[in-house]
């Protein structure tokens, strides 16, 4: 119970030492290094530019690697961040490109990441712990991967831009690589990364000495969206620069914090303690870090599969409110944006709190680590309890922590102690009951309980300005990442259940595919089969003429709000068979062979197609399927895509999604058309929607306003093909496959761009020219073969229906323009018509025939509908008219 | 069946008229196909080629076979397939999926039947089923995965093709034109359909994705060719267990058919219609007089049989009517030519067979109110008359404007028919002042 409970980790982060300079504009200081404490360890890791890390990411196997480039943070000290040079891991690079290796990857090689869509700020705290980065000449090996305790070491070879793989130059690893702005003169690191040796020994990552002064420039922050005071900015163009990086950076923090949040879970730890006895024979280290990434792999599942969690912010708990108010730079900002969210982290804080509270030997202890502060410390980062049977070093690194933020108290405003000592009642008493109220809720509650104890002793014994200066530490801290853990722990566990019912329980996923052929299917073998091959409307031709134009402007129109990484609607019309989707495809094509060669970032492309839903509300499930691979009911998956496109998130690419056939996503409200639509102009979307359907003025016509407005005014209409283009077209589908006369297609093309100019038409008219030039034997599919063709698809049967008609329908039909002629109306009884039969057949000197017969043959013309009826239950009293023109009934009775 | 094709050349005569009536009854009833559709050979090699190539080399496909009913559609189609599947090429790959429009009423019971016939449903593992969109997204999966030359292309045949069109959006129609349009798994769809109109039926998009490929069953048959198909079916094979007796009844078809009555009728036929489904319904009922005493078709079966079958369905039902309904019918007659055709009431009719009573001055018809009111009731029930539309409600009975749904040539001829009519009731009917 007690060793899983330490695992969970809480890291403080703080700066060490002065800023070396400060942002007056974005009101940014910039410091040399950082300091990471872990929770429950009395060591003190420093991070600090130059140096590499391992960040927080969606694997938490494979953390993301990266180098260090600056630091920074706001004034108030609550958000810091760091600039870093990515690496890219094995697992990251797509697989299809971890072809271009040309050999098997190194599990522990990394790339240096060279592309450039990617925020290259990141949170200060989702920065895990240093770790070894070595280069290596690009023909050396690499070094046996199980040498003992140096599995940290990651190796880099190669940079990775996205499309391919370079040789990479040591001196870009080994240095510190400048920042791409230049006028902030990067810090260099104070103490050489020599100190690192001594700690190795102990620790499978190495550290470099912290700097106090580098712990001083606290908190620059999440770069602050309010700038409202200044401190010495250094020009404009580096503010401008910095301003950008920092809009999007808050994105990458934010999910960051996210990640983490869902990092860790009881539920799953408590599991995998349960199941796995022989944690005790191993070695506790090598036992505990396997548990941790087990762990840490089911709860990368889980996220997985709850990809929102509640959104959850820096939080701090109103407990701490009174508290704040007295440290009025600190807290107020923050104090009321994250009330709300006091009920998700209710027990975050208040252990959190608690747990760093010094023990008796506090003073003894404090005395023995203060100078350690000082000095570099080595610290095996997520404090991976291997400290879980030895609670002397869990004292002596709460004492460290204590001392810590004694230090930082000096710097700091003066405490107000009264205030604070009851605040910290008021939140132990809170804390209480919420832990009897969620006291089923899981096995930290034990942990819970344990470090309950503490404060109460602590209260009585330690100094109160310590105490507070615990208290405002703690804020600070867990306005960035480290509380989140906690809070996250309980969403994981609690969404499963919820989802459980909807993911398919069945192999349903198991995809469903027509069995293969058993004998192969045959090659074309003459002129005329390839022919008919190539125009066949699905073989994918090798561009697509005729739309030149169309294909520029919905290129350029993309590929801009690739680069720049906004969202827009685009609306293309056209009648049907004018190559609308078809340009698209083509389109994506152009721009994915781009993305491929790194012309434009990478983009995801999905397609959803209106009539290939049963509902317009399927458009969301539909969506979300193709963008994560979940399965959810509609209205959920519209709830997960409003999250999704309105949250930020870090690595995010632009997405371009084809809307086929939108009028058929038409409803009554229109929701489905207003989200689609509104999602572009949600800032962190990145969303591009393409949208095809047939009528030139849809939006005008069934949108309403607000729907309409956010379509907005970019339209583009697809004109049927011309004659000359429909003739390119089938001359570039055949591709010098000589089959037919020139007239030939002449003649189809003018033919069908007078009907419809419909492309495909048009091949199938030619198909079927092939087809009938075949059965006559003839070499060259001519005029007479494209007539009869054309003749077959476009001549109307009516007039052959009515000639092959008995005698007596045909009688009945002229009994009908007779009865019409009569009564001047183009409608009659069938007793009426009947009795103009009755004579027309004496007339022709046919036996007449009864009412049933009349009846059961005008049935038989009325189901060719030749004639309109109505309900054959009216028998005589229905009524007849005519569905083809009289002229044609007489022009086909005549040629008789 | 070794005793009996012992005993081959000499079977008794009753083993004979039962071998008769077996074959011949396949025949009418379409069971047994025929061995080429008579009169359609370029339709036919029109389709046989188009469904091999999807067989053979993977080409989608998509054809409409039009054509009026009882022309054969179906016949077609079954033919051709039984020539496809002679071919092991052909036989090992092709999948078939045939769907009625008159069962599958809907995209959602089609898709179930469809998922069903190509065996996709054990990929579904233990659930039976998910929702209707799950299953157009599962369908619509399978058949994107395979492409042109390595998965088995698929046969959809739908019958009443014309119905499919009435879905709502089309959707299924939609996605099979466009998988037949598109690079994925090779389809083939026929369509079957008596209406000449159906591409009409098709929404925009779908009909830009059919093919417009439409065979069309229209034969212009002259009558010495119907009445050598009529000849045709009626002959007994040559692999006949009795030879003798073959011929024997093939003698007899021969000269069936070129009596001058037969030829009469069986002309008659042919003007009133020249599908093959009421040429077998009149074969039908000849074939059903064969019996062991009279083992041939002789003219007089032919007529009687005719008879029947141009037999008038209303006048056979007036026959059996009672003399007071008889009466109103008669006096419903009067006022249509009174009132040229308008509607009219109980309280109408009944005054008029008043008028009729009091000139006969014969108290032989004078029934009660009710009694008239009752067999006014139950021509009704007859749809001998029925409600003029939206007078029902509201109005009293006696007053509910009715029509007759009867031509007054019916009413005489059930008259002459009509078993011991009173003479005066005759002369009424034929004059409303007799």
């Amino acid at each position: 119970m007690k060793s899983f409970g330490r695992l969970r980790v809480r890291r403080f982060y703080t700066w060490r030492g002065n800023p070396l300079s400060s942002n007056r504009k974005l009101r940014t200081h910039e410091y040399e290094s950082l300091a990471i404490r872990v929770d429950g360890l009395p060591r003190t890791t420093v991070i600090r530019t130059g140096q590499h890390i391992l960040i927080e990411g969606d694997d938490d196997d494979n953390p993301f690697a990266a180098k260090v480039v600056r630091l920074f943070g706001d004034e108030s000290g609550q958000q810091k961040k760091a600039v870093v040079q990515w690496y890219v891991r094995v697992s990251e690079v797509p697989p299809s490109k971890l072809k271009l290796l040309g050999r098997d990857p190194h599990p522990r090689e990394i790339f240096f990441y060279q592309g450039g869509n990617c925020d290259d700020e990141v949170n200060a705290e989702s920065i895990i712990r240093p770790v070894q980065v070595k280069h290596l000449d690009a023909d050396a090996s690499f070094p046996p991967s199980d040498d003992g305790d140096d599995d940290e070491t990651l190796y880099v070879k190669l940079a990775w831009d996205s499309k391919v793989f370079r040789i990479l130059d040591s001196a870009l690893v080994a240095s510190p690589p400048r920042h791409p702005n230049p006028s902030l003169p990067p810090s260099p690191p104070r103490s050489p990364p020599a100190a690192t040796p001594a700690s190795r020994t102990s620790s499978r990552c190495t550290l470099p000495t912290p700097d106090p002064t580098v712990l001083r420039r606290a908190a620059l922050g999440e770069v602050r969206r309010s700038r409202a005071a200044a401190s010495a900015g250094k020009n404009p163009a580096a503010m401008e620069a910095l301003h950008s990086e920092t809009k999007l950076s808050a994105s990458k923090c934010l999910s960051a914090k996210r990640r983490h949040g869902t990092e860790r879970t009881p539920g799953v730890r408590k599991k995998l303690q349960l199941c796995s006895p022989e944690k005790t024979v191993m070695v506790r280290e090598d036992a505990l870090t396997q548990l941790l990434d087990e762990e840490l792999e089911k709860e990368r599942t889980l996220a997985k599969r709850v990809p929102s969690s509640p959104a959850r912010s820096p939080t701090l708990t109103h407990r701490l409110t009174p508290l704040r108010r007295t440290n009025k730079s600190l807290a107020a900002q923050d104090a009321v944006s994250l009330k709300p969210f006091v009920i998700t982290c209710r027990k975050v804080p208040l252990s959190e709190v608690e747990s760093p509270t010094p023990t008796r030997d506090n003073s003894s202890s404090r005395a023995a680590t203060t100078p350690c502060t000082k000095e570099p410390k080595p610290v095996r980062e997520p404090a991976l309890g291997d400290l879980t049977c030895d609670p002397s070093l869990l004292v002596l690194q709460n004492g460290v922590c204590v001392l810590r933020a004694e230090e930082e108290a000096k710097n700091s405003s003066p405490p107000r102690s009264s205030k604070r000592k009851s605040a910290l009642k008021v939140s132990y008493r809170i804390r209480k009951q919420l832990n009897l109220m969620d006291g089923q809720q899981d096995l930290n509650s034990d942990e819970d309980d344990e470090d309950e104890f503490v404060p109460s002793k602590e209260l009585q014994s330690s100094s109160e300005e310590e105490e507070a200066e615990v208290v405002v530490k703690k804020s600070r801290v867990s306005s960035a990442g480290s509380r989140t853990p906690r809070s996250s722990t309980r969403t994981p566990r609690k969404t499963p259940r919820k989802n459980a019912p909807g993911t398919p329980r069945t192999p349903r996923n198991a995809t469903p595919s027509i069995p293969s052929r058993s004998l192969p299917a045959r090659r074309p073998a003459n002129v005329l089969e390839e022919a008919r091959t190539r125009l066949h409307v699905s073989s994918v031709p090798e561009s697509l003429p005729c739309r030149e134009q169309e294909f520029q402007d919905i290129y350029s129109f993309v590929e801009s709000k690739i680069t720049d990484g906004t969202g827009g609607c685009m609306y293309i019309s056209g009648v049907p068979g004018t190559g609308k989707t078809a340009t698209v495809h083509e389109v994506m094509r152009c721009l994915q062979h781009a993305a491929d060669t790194d012309e434009i970032p990478p983009f995801h492309f999905i397609e959803i197609n209106g009539m290939k839903m049963t509902d317009p509300h399927q458009a969301y499930v539909q969506i979300l399927q193709k963008l994560t691979g979940q399965k959810a009911t509609a209205d959920h998956a519209a709830a997960l895509l409003e999250k999704r496109f309105s949250n930020p998130a870090p690595r995010k690419e632009t997405t371009v999604l084809l809307v086929d056939e939108l009028d058929l996503l038409w409803t009554r409200k229109q929701n489905v058309m207003y989200n689609l639509f509104n999602w572009p102009t949600c800032r962190h979307a990145r969303l591009v929607v393409l949208t095809i359907a047939n009528t030139m003025d849809l939006p005008e016509r069934v949108m309403i306003n607000r729907v309409a407005s956010r379509l907005g005014l970019t339209r583009m209409s697809f004109q049927p093909y011309t004659f000359r283009q429909l003739q390119q077209i089938i001359t570039s589908r055949l591709n010098k496959v000589k089959a037919f006369e020139e007239d030939a297609l002449q003649l189809v093309s003018r033919k069908v761009a007078a009907l419809s100019g419909d492309a495909r038409r048009c091949l199938d008219i030619c198909r079927r020219a092939t087809e009938i030039c075949e059965l006559s034997a003839a070499g060259l599919v001519g005029m007479s073969h494209v007539m009869e063709a054309l003749d077959e698809m476009f001549s109307s049967a009516y007039i052959t229906a009515i000639k092959c008609a008995s005698t007596q329908e045909q009688l009945f039909l002229r009994a009908v323009i007779a009865e019409f002629r009569r009564l001047g109306l183009e409608e009659a009884t069938f007793q009426q018509v009947f009795v103009q039969h009755q004579a027309l057949c004496r007339v022709e000197g046919l036996q007449p025939v009864g009412v049933s017969e009349g009846l059961a043959m005008c049935q038989r013309l009325g189901g060719c509908r030749l004639l309109l009826l109505e309900s054959s239950r009216l028998g005589v009293l229905q009524r007849v008219r005519l569905n083809v023109s009289q002229d044609d009934v007489l022009y086909a009775l005549k040629a008789d | 069946m070794s005793k009996r094709k012992l005993k081959n050349a000499h079977l008794p005569i009753g083993e004979c008229v039962s071998q008769v009536h077996q074959i011949l009854r396949e025949r009418f009833c379409r069971h047994q196909l025929p061995e080429r559709p008579a009169g359609l050979e370029a339709q036919h090699k029109h389709l046989e080629e188009l469904l091999k190539r999807t067989a053979v080399h993977g080409e989608s496909n998509s054809v409409l076979i039009v054509g009026p009913r009882g022309a054969g559609k179906t016949t077609l189609l079954r033919c051709v397939l039984r020539e496809l599947s002679k071919e092991t090429e052909v036989q090992k790959n092709l999948l078939q999926v045939h769907l009625n429009g008159l069962l599958q009423t809907d995209d959602r019971v089609a898709l179930k039947e469809i998922t069903r016939q190509l065996h996709l449903e054990n990929v579904v593992g233990d659930k039976v089923f998910g929702s209707f969109a799950e299953n157009l997204a599962f369908l619509l999966e399978a058949l994107k995965k395979g492409d042109r030359s390595s998965s088995r292309p698929v046969l959809f045949v739908l019958d009443e093709f014309d119905l499919f069109a009435h879905h709502k959006n089309q959707t299924l129609l939609y996605n099979l034109f466009d998988v037949s349009q598109a690079a994925q798994t090779p389809i083939a769809v026929v369509g079957i359909s008596c209406r000449l109109d159906v591409l009409e039926l098709l929404e925009k998009r779908v009909k830009s994705r059919f093919s417009h490929r439409q065979i069309h069953l229209l034969s212009s048959l002259t009558f010495p060719q119907y009445l050598d198909r009529v000849r045709a079916q009626l002959r007994l094979p040559d692999d006949f267990p009795d030879g003798s007796f073959a011929e024997e009844w093939n003698a007899s078809v021969k000269s069936l058919c070129e009596d001058g009555s037969v030829d009469e009728v069986l002309r008659r036929h042919f003007h009133s219609s020249t599908d093959f489904r009421s040429m077998h319904a009149l074969l039908m009922l000849c074939l059903s007089r064969v019996s062991v005493a009279k083992p041939a078709i002789r003219p007089a079966d032919l007529l009687d049989a005719s008879r029947l079958c141009s037999a008038d369905t209303k006048v056979n039902m007036l026959r059996g009517l009672s003399v007071l309904e008889l009466c109103l019918i008669i006096a419903m007659k009067h006022l249509n030519d009174v009132y040229r055709g308008e509607p009219f009431n109980l309280q109408m009719v009944h005054n008029e067979f008043k008028k009729f009573l009091q000139r006969k001055s014969n108290s032989m018809y004078n029934f009660e109110h009710p009694v008239v009111m009752k067999a006014f009731e139950h021509l009704q029930q007859l749809e001998l008359i029925r409600p003029v539309d939206g007078s029902s409600a509201k109005t009293q009975r006696e007053y509910q404007l009715m029509r007759l749904m009867l031509d007054h040539s019916q009413i005489m001829e059930a008259l002459q028919k009509y078993p011991q009519c009173p003479t005066d009731i005759k002369q009424w009917a034929a004059s409303a002042f007799a």
